[in-house]
């Protein structure tokens, strides 16, 4: 019965937030045209908290992941202007984010730094990087199919539904949840977060986890990069800053606990579904932008106590 | 205290009970763990309101909706986990919340001399005040502990299990200090799962039964297993079973063994079917030998054989070997608290459950249910996450771990520390079950009867020496705390 609540909570909340709107602007909000616009805004920050959720899971956070997109749009870009197919050079932007994670995972593992300095390190050093090789501007790109994957769905095409990069997060969506839930490395990533003495005692290799989810999340935050790029169709040093937060906040929405062991991968994405109908809704009530900042700022609060009260009842 | 009740949702966690302490009395609350002991400690410390019943303090009638207004009144509580903040010194954490104030200033020297009464009143003037609590260690950790609610004036004082962390020497100065507030006037609840040290140290008892008072009396004149039959409401036979046990071949032998500081040098032979107790006072190394034997410890020289596998030791290889561990402390090590039991269960064998290398958490359910039944282990479902359950079915998820492994050579420290007898009676049952099954068992207690009662053979170690393990046939207590105090 708990269980179940917990599950529904932030689903709840979704619908709850949705009502409210399409009460609120039955003209505007709830149209097939809008829904189509909230899933392609929910869709980079999506990708990107399904790397944050399983770090989450596993105690740990990232704050370097708006800068990480950054490097990927810009990388992206460059490879792009040397030559490369598109399809290379999004592999390319993914393999600099692997190689990302590596670095974040062989610091907190190797050196036995804490993930919030080693990343609170990485989210200016990667920002850095990104600008330096973007010479601090703009990498404009000839356009490739890339730049489609978040156009609204045309008319030949309407049995897709959602646009292609709207079913790519869908499926690397079920993929992260089934490795968290039916995989040995998920049991790993949950034990590790819950008590990683514990984990440690019953043979689970602490390291070698840690570095698999900075590596597989870093990864996520470069396929996030790449759907970045493809909505602003050219490589921005400057984008996506203080996106972290926004996917931060999605998994701690959606039941992530910052001190471990507790986080879903549904949650966190109808967490980042939450904040883009809020963001959404407010701009069709013509709010202004501030209004929508304490909105979300009392969203997350809210979700967060909303939880603990239900623990504490328990 | 008269007639308290209070229920948690359908849970009647205590269901009428009565308690009297008099002023210079010590009264030892005993029961097992979920008798309501903690409950009824904490309606009368003030967490919990009470949903019936009455409490009297000096004849006046006492309802604390607070912990703080339960400290005003002149009743503290201190508790197993010590509530200190280690960054902070004595004195500070001696007047933490109520130090003196001038103009919206601390005034240190007050505060110190403050500190120092306390102290001297624990007869202790010799701790300095302006050390720092978290390089105490943990005996005087619990006299600061104490201090603090002498320094407000406090009259009652609750004890929630205060020796469980402590040494021998400890124990003997915690007694004399308990004493001495005894004289002083002090009215003093001492709740202990140690029946000894019941024995030894209070005036009158009380035993609590499934959230009842079910016996009272005068301490001196109860028999001991008078006290366990209260406790567990029938009669205790068998404590320790022992079946038909055939020592096989060697599957275990540490050789001149030495770990960064301890042990400094360790050898035993551990064989298939028996039970091996390792013997010592806390800090003597015994812990830290199963560590390095299990590889969450560096060995600095001597060998490891498990089987036919020597070299390096990682707990990954060693529960591929076929060893598992039960940690001395489930609740930061032994196990993951948010996770469920199952989780819990099968952390360290999840092949098997489910095809093409998954994870079905049906499947682990499933695994899992036959050591819930198996061990009784007291939980609504499999799901449920073992910070819910109780320490004694803790432990037993603890030890059902090693059972859903399968392993053959069981390393227990301290198994069943701080958990009630009918837990232990469980725990003694499985691995007498396991040694007559050809299992080896090599086992750290700090708890003689319970070496004698469950072991073949016994080990005592001494600042980092094992000695040679000898028959329980020929030890006894004596002998053993000889040899662990190095008088032998």
């Amino acid at each position: 019965m708990n269980a179940w609540i917990k599950k529904l909570g932030p689903l709840i909340g979704l619908v709850f937030v949705f009502a409210l709107f399409a009460v609120l602007r039955p003209q505007k909000f709830p149209t097939m045209d809008n829904l189509e616009i909230m899933l392609l805004q929910t869709a980079v920050v999506g990708t990107a908290a399904l790397g944050m959720t399983m770090i989450i899971i596993s105690g740990g956070i990232d704050l370097s992941v708006g800068s990480q997109v950054a490097l990927c749009t810009v990388t992206l870009s460059l490879l792009l202007n040397a030559g490369w197919t598109p399809l290379a050079a999004a592999l390319g932007a993914v393999a600099i984010g692997a190689g990302c994670g590596a670095l974040i995972g062989t610091l907190i593992t190797r050196l036995r730094l804490s993930p919030f300095i080693v990343t609170l390190g990485m989210w200016g050093a990667l920002r850095g990087a990104a600008k330096g090789l973007a010479n601090e501007t703009m990498v404009v790109t000839p356009p490739t199919w890339l730049n489609k994957l978040l156009n609204a769905v045309s008319a030949e095409h309407k049995w897709m539904l959602v646009p292609p990069g709207v079913w790519m997060t869908v499926v690397l969506a079920l993929v992260v949840a089934v490795l968290l839930r039916y995989t040995r490395q998920g049991r790993h990533i949950f034990a590790i977060g819950s008590n990683e003495q514990t984990a440690r005692l019953c043979g689970v290799s602490v390291e070698r986890t840690k570095l698999t989810v900075y590596m597989l999340a870093s990864c996520f935050a470069a396929l996030a990069g790449v759907l970045q790029y493809s909505y602003l169709t050219v490589g921005d040093p400057t984008t996506a800053n203080g996106m972290e937060l926004d996917v931060i906040a999605a998994v701690v929405i959606g039941g992530g606990s910052l001190a471990g062991g507790q986080g879903s991968v549904l949650g966190s994405l109808i967490g980042a579904l939450i904040m883009t109908a809020v963001a959404n809704g407010c701009t069709k009530m013509d709010l202004p932008n501030w209004v929508q900042e304490i909105v979300t700022g009392l969203i997350i609060i809210a979700a967060v106590a909303l939880d603990r009260l239900r623990q504490k009842k328990e | 205290m008269h007639g308290i009740r209070k229920a948690f949702g359908a849970t009647q966690a205590l269901a009428g009970v009565d308690l009297r302490v008099e002023a210079g009395q010590i009264l030892a609350l005993v029961g097992e763990n979920g008798a309501g002991k903690s409950t009824l400690m904490k309606v009368l410390s003030g967490a919990h309101l009470p949903d019936a019943g009455g409490m009297e303090l000096d004849g006046v009638p006492y309802r604390p909706r607070t912990p703080n207004e339960a400290r005003q009144a002149g009743v503290a509580m201190i508790y197993q986990e010590l509530a200190l903040a280690p960054h902070l010194s004595v004195a500070e954490n001696i007047l933490l919340g109520m130090e003196p104030v001038r103009y919206g200033f601390t005034r240190r020297s007050a505060m110190r001399q403050k500190a120092v009464e306390a102290l001297r009143q624990l007869g202790r003037a010799d701790l300095a005040p302006d050390t720092l609590v978290e390089s105490l260690p943990i005996a005087d950790r619990q006299l600061v502990e104490i201090a603090r609610a002498v320094a407000v004036g406090c009259r009652l004082l609750v004890l929630d299990e205060p020796t469980s962390s402590l040494t021998h020497d400890d124990i003997r100065h915690l007694f004399a200090l308990v004493r001495r507030l005894k004289e002083q006037g002090h009215a003093i609840v001492y709740i202990s799962h140690f029946l000894e040290e019941v024995k030894a140290i209070s005036d009158r008892f009380t035993v609590l039964r499934d959230g009842q008072s079910v016996g009272e009396g005068e301490t001196p004149f109860t028999p001991t297993s008078r006290l366990i039959e209260l406790m567990v409401g029938r009669e205790v036979k068998d404590l320790y079973p022992r079946s038909p046990r055939v020592p096989g071949d060697v599957v275990l032998e540490v050789t001149e063994l030495a770990g960064q500081g301890k042990p400094v040098r360790a050898s035993l032979a551990l064989r298939k079917g028996e039970v091996l107790g390792l013997a010592g006072l806390v800090g003597a190394g015994r812990t830290e030998l199963l560590r390095a034997v299990f590889g969450l410890a560096a060995v600095r020289r001597g060998t490891v054989r498990v089987g036919a596998h020597v070299g390096a030791a990682s707990p990954a290889r060693r529960w591929a070997q076929g060893v598992g561990m039960v940690s001395e402390d489930r609740k930061t090590e032994g196990l993951a608290l948010t996770l469920s039991v199952t989780d819990n269960t099968t952390l360290s064998r999840l092949q098997g459950l489910g095809p093409l290398g998954l994870v079905l958490p049906g499947r682990q359910a499933e695994a899992t249910r036959r050591w819930i039944d198996a061990l009784q282990i007291k939980c609504r479902d499999p799901h449920q996450p073992v910070g819910d359950l109780s320490g004694g079915n803790q432990q037993k998820v603890a030890v059902g771990r090693l059972l859903h492994h399968d392993v053959d050579v069981l390393l227990l420290d301290e198994p069943t520390r701080g958990i009630d007898v009918g837990s232990k009676a469980q725990i003694y049952r499985v691995i007498d079950d396991l040694a007559a099954r050809g299992k080896a068992i090599l086992m750290v207690s700090s708890y003689l009867p319970e070496l004698l009662g469950v072991c073949d053979r016994v080990a005592v170690m001494c600042r980092g020496e094992l000695q040679p393990a000898r028959p329980v046939g020929d030890l006894d207590e004596h002998r053993i705390m000889a040899e662990a105090t190095g008088a032998a």
